[in-house]
């Protein structure tokens, strides 16, 4: 019970802090899940998002059930979600019985001002770690997608897909080439 | 039978919200607002206001508030358990498969072929934040918000705790942004 409970207070605290969407939560998870309690192997953790993004829903989730399945299986995976759905579940519940006027609150809307930038450099920050010994053409191809996205626009999906037939295709040939 | 309609309007936005966050916005508005007519296209961009204040998925949050303005507290927990239905069956799935075959040549190419991907994904993310497309969804308005951007980008990179970062830049935006019009008055 003990490590149910440990799995979802982690992803309670994860839940509770991830402002500005799924990709702020990655500095937070970076620290909680790896360099504390050593569930997953940092190299794991590029493999972790990316099968986090090639699923539907949100990003927070599907990497709180990747961590909890990983690790204790069906109700590691389901006390992960629970921890990660939680806090937003708990907070909007609030918002919604009581603060309808939540948002116009000048306090409130001052701390975010000060949150959001932020939260930018929290997305920022791990990609200077994964880029780090990254060969100069696959960085090329990560700007490529970035300005792809960002500016043309381009549903990210359809690159995913790109890239796993790129890979897949690559990996066939040398097989191939082994085998001969 | 309004519990079975949230059911499933949010257990399609749950499968069918590939790219997270705001991508799923507009698959959101359409079956709360077009479809089902749950909610005012106002109070929709209200949702999208908090949800930004709020920590967690928006689609959670969508989820969460338009359950109980449509139904009450049950509303919210079946349109909440719906959307998180989709994430927990497939990466569950995709989690198993990965165990399994992560040791396999195909998996590892396929895999290390999307990692860029992924970068640039997460890069377009900080982009968007950093020029968005309205003035009033604005990260950076002024000298102190670069400050505090290049602040947090330091001090996490040098493995400062990274909540304590974003609960020090809330109070540093209170202090900046607040605490001088008390003063004024």
């Amino acid at each position: 019970m003990k490590k149910f409970a440990e799995l979802f207070w982690s992803f309670f605290k994860i839940g509770l802090f991830t402002f500005g969407g799924g990709y702020a939560m990655i500095s937070i998870i970076e620290r909680e899940v790896i360099r504390r309690k050593g569930w997953i192997e940092q190299k794991e953790f590029l493999d972790l998002l990316t099968l986090a993004q090639s699923a539907p829903g949100p990003i927070a989730l599907n990497t709180s059930v990747f961590v909890g399945y990983k690790m204790y299986g069906y109700r590691g995976a389901l006390s992960a979600l629970l921890g990660v759905a939680l806090p937003s579940f708990l907070i909007i519940l609030l918002i919604a019985i009581f603060f309808a006027q939540f948002r116009h609150n000048p306090v409130v809307d001052a701390a975010f001002k000060g949150m959001r930038p932020a939260v930018v450099a929290l997305i920022i920050a791990p990609i200077l770690g994964f880029t780090k010994g990254m060969k100069w053409y696959l960085l090329a191809v990560a700007a490529a997608v970035a300005l792809a996205v960002w500016y043309l626009g381009i549903s990210p999906i359809y690159i995913l897909l790109a890239a796993a037939l790129i890979g897949l295709t690559i990996a066939a040939r040398r097989g191939k080439e082994v085998e001969q | 039978m309004i519990y079975l309609q949230l059911f499933i309007s949010y257990l399609k936005i749950g499968f069918f919200g590939f790219g997270g966050g705001y991508a799923m916005l507009s698959l959101i508005q359409n079956e709360v607002v077009v479809q089902n007519q749950w909610l005012t296209n106002a109070e929709f961009t209200d949702i999208v206001a908090v949800s930004q204040m709020t920590p967690g998925p928006i689609a959670i949050n969508s989820a969460t508030y338009v359950g109980y303005e449509v139904a009450g507290f049950w509303g919210a927990v079946v349109a909440t358990f719906a959307v998180c239905l989709p994430a927990l069956t497939l990466m569950i799935l995709l989690t198993k498969f990965y165990l399994k075959l992560r040791k396999n040549r195909y998996m590892q190419t396929t895999i290390g072929a999307m990692h860029p991907v992924i970068i640039g994904m997460i890069l377009a993310a900080a982009l968007m934040l950093i020029f968005p497309d309205s003035t009033d969804a604005a990260s950076f308005i002024d000298g102190w918000s670069w400050l505090l951007f290049f602040g947090t980008l330091v001090a996490c990179y040098k493995k400062v705790n990274p909540i304590l970062l974003i609960a020090l830049s809330g109070v540093m935006g209170i202090v900046i942004y607040y605490l001088p019009s008390l003063l004024c008055i």
